[in-house]
């Protein structure tokens, strides 16, 4: 007797044991509670993500979407430490620079069947963004939730104080040297422009503005080397040389976002989603403004996105594929728009972004930029050899070296990176 | 059953099987101690061993690739210099022992709020090494920071403590002694109030003076709290690595590439360069080099520390 309850009472153990750990198929489609996580990192987007949860519940009473903060310098290694282990959030953000790896380690969600039984027209996303987190295995990972180009944030008193032109639409590089240089004033500890090693915001737009490429065209090479790309570095290499930006050494005690919000840099290169966070420095609001990037040989501007998605490992994979696909719809995009946080990736939605910040007039640029986007270089393990930019672009920021110098030996970090795949 | 299995074959029998059962018995109940150590400790030095010695990507499994990451790391300038600066450190940080020593001895001769000082000089301790690495960058920032507003004040030019790859290593250091300082404190502090009064008196009345009875009676009996506070300190300043993250700021600032510690190699190499076998490598290296410095200063200890 004693001994059949044990062996009944291992018998259920081991059932549940099982059943724990199968993924639950079972369950979909029926009303038990299920909790999702959501992992994003922390700034403005916050309080809107959490709005979109909240719709998302309401939508779907059975599912509790938890939203997970992390600050931006532990997101990466937190996401790639849980994703080892097992208990990474079931959904989060991915930037396209970071993708590879796991999509390669086989770490995402495949949701393409979910999106193709539920209808979802891949048509309504910019084809940019889709491109960039496309891995060539014919698999959806993730559906893109907003879009960047970059553009020239300028704050108006400096131009006015200096008494110097706004931009207009169709400057140059010349134009913009000029226009830095004239607002640069010493004295007064104003600097006419904040150029830091940034790629997405800064060289990368000059490399393609100068008829160059970071990567070569089969993606397999370094092409930041060419001649075309290091007159796109020049352009920053000279900011620094002649004065017109803080030193790296300022930039790297303070940030040139902060610098800018401070009064202390008349122009800032980046992309629309500093809107919300300069909208919010009421201070600084009707000061702010913004202008295209100036023209090179052409007019060239990076682009990039977030996308959501989904953790292989989930316990509810259904779950979490229709909140993906509901985070990155038109309901969600209409909240993100609302809150001016983002603009987002769903189209037709870009009005609704720009209405929530009415004294911000010109944010149109954002928009149009769109006509002669390129994508963001991420070929490979793009964060890998993004993240080694500075041990070899500082000297030529800081005057030490060439920019053809850095560059070149920048490419062949680059090589041997895209090399090991 | 147990004392078969104790007693195998061709081995003489124990007088009795007590002896036997009572193993067994030690042995299951620390059992869970065992597996928790062998679960939280040895397995994951085991893995790292291995890992070492392989070609690991971020997800999925690794390829042997022989002692090449070895090569790779000694081959690497960057890896000398990390090791440069975080000798460095820790040779400055060890100067915090000194200053804790007399800090130990002015709190002794406090007679009322002696806990009050152990908390305020405690509070560091148990605060954010984060929020504590926050709030120094802003003391030490070039252009706006509180250090240079005060040398202003006497006329000095500040620098860019945080920035400028100089005096990037010292900034890490001032707030690592400031950061260890509490818990030096207490250990000396325990020390300092072991050491019998009677042999103050005693020397007093042989004529020594304040100076002499520190040198005589403190500082001697106090070193095995010293060698002991040493030990720790070296450990940990080896293996700092916030100081740099929090510090620095960013990936973007210029003073990072001369500023690495052998941690802060680590983190690159497993966090951003997705590189963990190469991580592990690092790991390994630097246990060795804490072990060696460990094992020398345990043998140098025979000169200097005096035990009754």
């Amino acid at each position: 007797m004693h001994k059949k309850w044990l062996a009944a009472a291992a018998a259920v153990a081991t059932v549940g044991m099982l059943a724990a750990c199968s993924t639950p198929a079972a369950e979909t489609g029926s009303d038990e509670p299920v909790t999702i996580t959501y992992g994003i990192w922390a700034g403005t987007q916050t309080p809107a993500m959490q709005a979109i949860a909240d719709a998302f519940e309401k939508e779907n009473p059975n599912i509790t979407v938890e939203v997970q903060e992390l600050p931006w310098p532990q997101y990466w290694s937190t996401l790639q430490t849980g994703a080892a282990g097992g208990t990474a959030p079931d959904a989060f953000w991915m930037l396209a620079q970071q993708i590879q790896p796991y999509a390669a380690g086989n770490q995402l969600l495949d949701i393409t069947d979910a999106v193709k039984n539920a209808g979802v027209d891949l048509a309504d996303y910019p084809q940019a963004v889709i491109d960039l987190y496309d891995q060539g295995d014919g698999k959806l990972y993730g559906l893109p939730k907003d879009f960047d180009t970059n553009a020239v944030w300028f704050n108006k008193a400096l131009f006015d104080a200096a008494g110097v032109d706004y931009p207009a639409a169709d400057w140059t590089w010349e134009d913009f040297r000029e226009t830095a240089k004239k607002l640069t004033n010493p004295e007064a500890g104003v600097w006419g422009v904040a150029a830091p090693i940034d790629y997405q915001g800064g060289y990368y737009n000059t490399i393609f503005q100068a008829g160059g490429q970071v990567i070569s065209d089969d993606g397999k090479t370094a092409a930041i080397d060419s001649p075309e790309a290091i007159e796109g570095i020049k352009f920053w290499t000279d900011l620094q040389a002649d004065g017109s930006s803080p030193t790296l050494q300022q930039l790297s005690d303070t940030e040139a976002e902060t610098m800018f919000e401070q009064g202390k840099v008349a122009m800032y290169w980046s992309g629309a989603y500093w809107a919300l966070q300069l909208y919010n420095n009421t201070e600084l609001r009707p000061n702010v403004d913004v202008a295209p990037l100036p023209t090179g040989k052409k007019q060239a501007t990076v682009s990039s996105g977030i996308e959501n998605v989904g953790y292989v490992g989930t316990k509810h994979p259904d779950e979490t594929a229709k909140f993906l696909m509901f985070a990155s719809g038109p309901e969600a995009a209409k909240i993100q728009a609302e809150s001016g946080a983002v603009l987002p990736a769903y189209k037709g939605t870009a009005q609704t972004w720009m209405d929530a910040m009415p004294e911000f007039k010109n944010l149109q640029v954002f928009i149009d930029a769109q006509a002669y986007s390129v994508p963001l270089p991420v070929n490979g393990n793009a964060a890998a050899w993004q993240g080694v930019q500075g041990d070899y672009l500082t000297d030529a920021w800081n005057g030490t070296t060439s920019a053809a110098d850095a560059a070149k030996a920048y490419a062949d970090a680059i090589n041997k990176v895209l090399a090991e795949g | 059953m147990t004392s078969n299995v104790s007693s195998p074959v061709g081995r003489p029998r124990r007088r009795t099987g007590l002896g036997a059962r009572t193993d067994w018995w030690a042995l299951a109940m620390i059992a869970p101690a065992l597996i928790g150590l062998a679960a939280l400790y040895l397995w994951p030095f085991i893995s790292t061993f291995i890992k070492s010695f392989m070609n690991v990507p971020v997800f999925g499994p690794g390829k042997f690739n022989g002692v090449d990451n070895y090569a790779k790391l000694l081959g690497d300038p960057g890896f000398w210099q990390a090791l440069g600066n975080t000798a460095l450190y820790t040779v400055l940080v060890l100067l915090g022992i000194p200053l804790a020593i007399v800090f130990a001895a002015l709190i002794q001769q406090v007679s009322r709020g002696k806990a009050i000082y152990r908390v305020l000089f405690f509070l560091p301790v148990v605060t954010l090494p984060v929020a504590v690495g926050m709030v120094w960058r802003f003391i030490l920032n070039g252009d706006f920071g509180l250090l240079n507003y005060v040398l202003s004040l006497v006329g000095i030019p500040g620098e860019y403590w945080v920035a400028d790859a100089r005096f990037t290593i010292y900034a890490f250091a001032v707030v690592g002694i400031w950061m260890g300082l509490g818990v030096n404190l207490i250990i000396l502090g325990a020390g300092l109030q072991s050491i019998p009064t009677e042999l103050y008196e005693a020397s007093s009345l042989d004529g020594a003076n304040r100076v002499q009875q520190f040198f005589s009676i403190t500082l001697p009996l106090l070193s095995p709290s010293i060698f002991f506070v040493t030990i720790l300190t070296t450990i940990s300043a080896f293996q700092m690595f916030d100081l740099v993250f929090v510090m620095l700021g960013s990936v973007n600032n210029t003073a990072l590439g001369d500023s690495k510690t052998i941690v802060y190699l680590f983190y690159d190499a497993a966090f951003v360069q997705f590189k963990q076998g190469f991580a592990a490598t690092i790991a390994i290296v630097l246990l060795i080099i804490i072990m060696a410095v460990t094992a020398l200063q345990f043998r140098l200890q025979k000169k200097w520390v005096v035990y009754d």
